[in-house]
């Protein structure tokens, strides 16, 4: 019946105890506070998973439909770039887990190295889907935008994709249904960069905070969330380079 | 009847308001707009969400009226189009959503489980702005010329045919989307990670269970509508044709995102009006919620089933026959859980020391006007007569019975069942039981005569309609007048009990949860110190124990 406490009339303040600066008051602990900041960081990541989820559900939906389509335009992927981009990601993925990793130790030049690397292979990759996305330009496969049916229709007027592919003549029906693919492409891959963006820009605030000393008191909650948020971003390309680039592709 | 009252407030003479509490911690507008005090942010949201609603309001009024005569002469049927589209936009996405969860949800569970404040104080302020920023489109939208597309953006309307401000409202959608997503997200986290000592999973009160079903829904239903609004926006601005049959896109598409999110929506506005009869019928009745675990276990029930039924707003729209059949199935489900609570709420009452007031009047509207609700859904439901009734006025009447009939019955309950909580002042008894019966009696009068109009085959969205429809239509708009006073009465009587209401008092209503144990209004922190829940929910010979332990210390 120890309930009784609680009854309060207009007490004053409750009284301040004693907790570290980075514990915000109304948790019990820092451990509860860790406990429920990471847990929300998974609720919404899940929250992000459901988002991805509508436009995977399109592309498996309309790949059922149109697969000749979406196969000869899936041959116009570069695929250099496309693995070279995968292991670009998976890199920074590692140095963003040893980032994790120094904070937890509470080492301080290696954590700013890892958070620094992380973020020069994040520019890397934005940088390489800027050559894929120039070359999807200059081809005239940006959908709404001058779209050009042309390679799909007259295979051989794209000699360099012909000679490793000898994709047969699509006729235009549905020839122009790689409009949607690359559609989806530019969405999918569009929304994965949206979110290498973001995660950038806020890994460039770490590097200011993390050299000011900010991760490496104890305080790691920041930095393994964020690596969270990076290594789903990262797992969102893991799912997208096969779905986009690989299955079928010698069909 | 008056004798037969629970109510027992301090001596009125010597009562106080206590001098420190979260309303006047600290002063100014800054430490509202900064605040991350959970009750400070539903004070806001509870403001913003009564000005949106008296705007949704003010156009069914205008809907009502045009319907008054059959012919379209109040307003161009264009303009009667974009009315009707504000309306249904403003309503689901800035009241319902929020409603309940916002403004009782966010002021209530922390202090329901013994917490100091929900987990995530800024990410709930920024929730409300994010409401904010959504609803201020929402009104650009209005006064830069409106939508026309109704309130599910339906392709290939919205992305082909229409020139009005799509855009603008879908942004906003998808803004106030994010709201609820922060919102519902930080219940979970609050609900896992912040309940007090002894606060198990099976002792919490009913109303914090179904928040936690509908946070699930939010959680994970609006990311895809997100997604297809930002899909319809794409296809507007540069045609894309992922909607667009001509280019080998599927409408159904969209309908299938949409409505994933949408119908699950239903049950984010439904289940934690829910939660509040729970605790309301239990406190006025004195008695525990009948098969509490069944009650609980429902409302999780409601959110996963709640998300294999949506397809049944698309019977006529050709979805294949075996389709129709298992979301004609699964949808009968449905009806299962949200039968058990209405069932499980009688129960409560069977032998219960009944008293009548406000909060319960509202109750009893609640459990009889979403039973009807609840019963014409298995009409809706069931393929064969959906083809018949489907877009006719039989639909309207079906969801505003349980969306206004219901959520907004249990919004007010619990408005007037906490407000006493939240403000430390009793709202005047005689004349909000007049409005909670008035409401009730408006409500019937305007949304009945729709079920058999919609039988009748009167369709709904248009603004003319054949003359021997005039007398149930003239109903229905008398009754929407008085439906209007309803709703009006409230904030007239509860602005004035702000300053001349009687002290409340801990706890006028001799109910058990931990927010009445505390003082009202309460301390920005909530207890003093941190409580242990050493008994069941809704257990009120703990609470006799108690005050029988209070009168031998003081005496």
């Amino acid at each position: 019946m120890s309930d009784s406490t609680a009854i309060a009339n207009g007490a004053p303040e409750a009284q301040h105890h004693e907790h570290p600066s980075y514990q915000r008051h109304h948790f019990e602990s820092v451990e509860q506070q860790a406990d429920a900041t990471n847990f929300a960081m998974w609720l919404f990541l899940l929250t992000e998973i459901m988002f991805f989820g509508g436009l995977f559900t399109a592309y498996l939906i309309y790949r059922n439909w149109y697969y000749p389509a979406f196969v000869a335009a899936s041959h116009q992927l570069n695929i250099f770039w496309g693995t070279a981009n995968t292991g670009v990601l998976i890199s920074s993925s590692f140095t963003m887990a040893m980032g994790v990793w120094c904070a937890e130790t509470r080492r301080k030049s290696g954590l700013v190295l890892c958070l620094v690397l992380t973020f020069v292979l994040g520019l890397i990759f934005l940088g390489i889907k800027t050559i894929e996305y120039s070359e999807k330009i200059e081809k005239h496969h940006v959908p709404g935008f001058h779209y050009s049916v042309k390679n799909f229709t007259d295979p051989a007027s794209d000699p360099e994709t012909y000679k490793e592919y000898k994709d047969k003549p699509m006729p235009l029906d549905m020839a122009r249904h790689t409009e949607l693919y690359f559609f989806l492409y530019f969405a999918m891959t569009g929304m994965h960069a949206l979110h290498m963006i973001i995660g950038i820009a806020i890994l460039g605030f770490m590097i200011f905070r993390a050299r000011a000393g900010a991760y490496t008191g104890g305080h790691v909650t920041f930095v393994e969330n964020f690596g969270l948020y990076w290594h789903f971003v990262d797992i969102i390309w893991i799912f997208l380079f096969p779905l986009l680039y690989l299955i079928s592709r010698h069909q | 009847m008056s004798t037969n009252t629970i109510v027992s407030l301090p001596d009125q003479s010597t009562a106080r308001i206590p001098k420190v509490n979260f309303l006047t911690k600290e002063n100014g507008l800054l430490s509202w707009l900064l605040t991350g005090d959970h009750k400070r942010i539903a004070i806001l949201y509870l403001i913003s969400i009564t000005f949106f609603f008296f705007i949704g309001g003010a156009l069914a009024g205008l809907i009502r009226l045009e319907l008054l005569t059959p012919q379209s002469d109040l307003m161009a049927t264009d303009t009667y189009n974009k009315v009707f589209t504000m309306h249904g936009v403003i309503m689901i996405f800035l009241f319902l959503v929020p409603s309940v969860p916002a403004t009782l949800g966010n002021f209530l569970i922390p202090i329901m489980l013994g917490a100091k404040d929900l987990a995530l104080p800024k990410i709930n302020l920024l929730s409300w702005y994010l409401y904010v920023v959504g609803g201020i489109l929402v009104l650009y939208t209005m006064i830069s010329g409106g939508v026309d597309t109704g309130w599910t953006f339906t392709t290939p309307l919205s992305t082909h045919y229409v020139n009005t401000n799509v855009m603008s409202t879908g942004l906003a959608v998808f803004i106030a989307g994010f709201s609820s997503i922060f919102t519902g997200l930080n219940f979970i986290v609050t609900i896992h990670k912040m309940r007090a000592p002894g606060m198990t999973w099976f002792r919490m009160p009913l109303f914090v269970w179904s928040h936690y079903a509908a946070s699930i829904l939010m959680v994970l239903g609006t990311p895809v509508l997100a997604i297809a609004i930002v899909l319809v926006a794409l296809e507007r601005t540069m045609g894309i044709g992922v909607f667009d049959p001509t280019k080998g896109g599927d409408p159904l598409l969209f309908q299938h995102l949409f409505w994933f999110y949408s119908h699950p929506a239903v049950y984010i506005m439904i289940l934690p009006g829910m939660g509040v009869i729970s605790e309301v019928i239990s406190t006025f009745s004195r008695k525990r919620v009948f098969g509490y675990t069944a009650v609980a276990f429902s409302s999780v029930a409601i959110a996963v089933f709640g998300f294999f039924v949506w397809a049944h707003h698309m019977f006529i729209m050709g979805i294949s026959n075996y389709a129709m059949l298992v979301f004609s199935l699964l949808t009968m489900l449905v009806a299962v859980p949200s039968a058990i609570k209405i069932f499980n709420w009688t129960f409560t009452l069977y032998k219960g020391s009944i008293t009548f007031e406000t909060p319960m009047l509202y109750a009893f509207g609640f459990m009889g006007l979403f039973t009807i609700g609840g019963l014409t859904g298995v009409f809706l439901g069931t393929s064969g007569t959906d083809i018949h009734l489907t877009e006719t006025y039989f639909i309207v009447a079906h969801f505003h019975f349980v969306m206004v009939g219901g959520m907004l019955m249990a919004f007010l309950s619990g408005i007037h069942f906490w407000w006493p909580k939240m403000t430390g002042r009793m709202y005047p008894e005689k004349i909000s039981q007049l409005a909670a019966v008035v409401t009730f009696i408006g409500f019937n009068f305007t949304f009945f005569p729709q079920f058999i109009l919609g039988t009748l085959g009167m369709p709904r969205r248009y603004a003319a309609y054949p003359p021997e429809f005039q007398v149930l239509n003239v109903f229905s708009t008398a009754g929407a007048t008085i439906l209007g006073v309803g709703y009006l009465l409230p904030v007239l009587y509860l602005t004035w009990s702000l300053k001349y209401g009687e002290i409340a008092g801990n706890n006028p209503w001799q109910a058990t949860g931990f927010e009445w144990q505390i003082q009202s209004p309460p301390l920005t922190e909530n207890f003093t110190v941190t409580p242990i829940m050493d008994h069941e929910a809704y257990d009120y010979e703990w609470l006799e124990n108690q005050k029988a332990k209070e009168v031998a210390s003081v005496g």
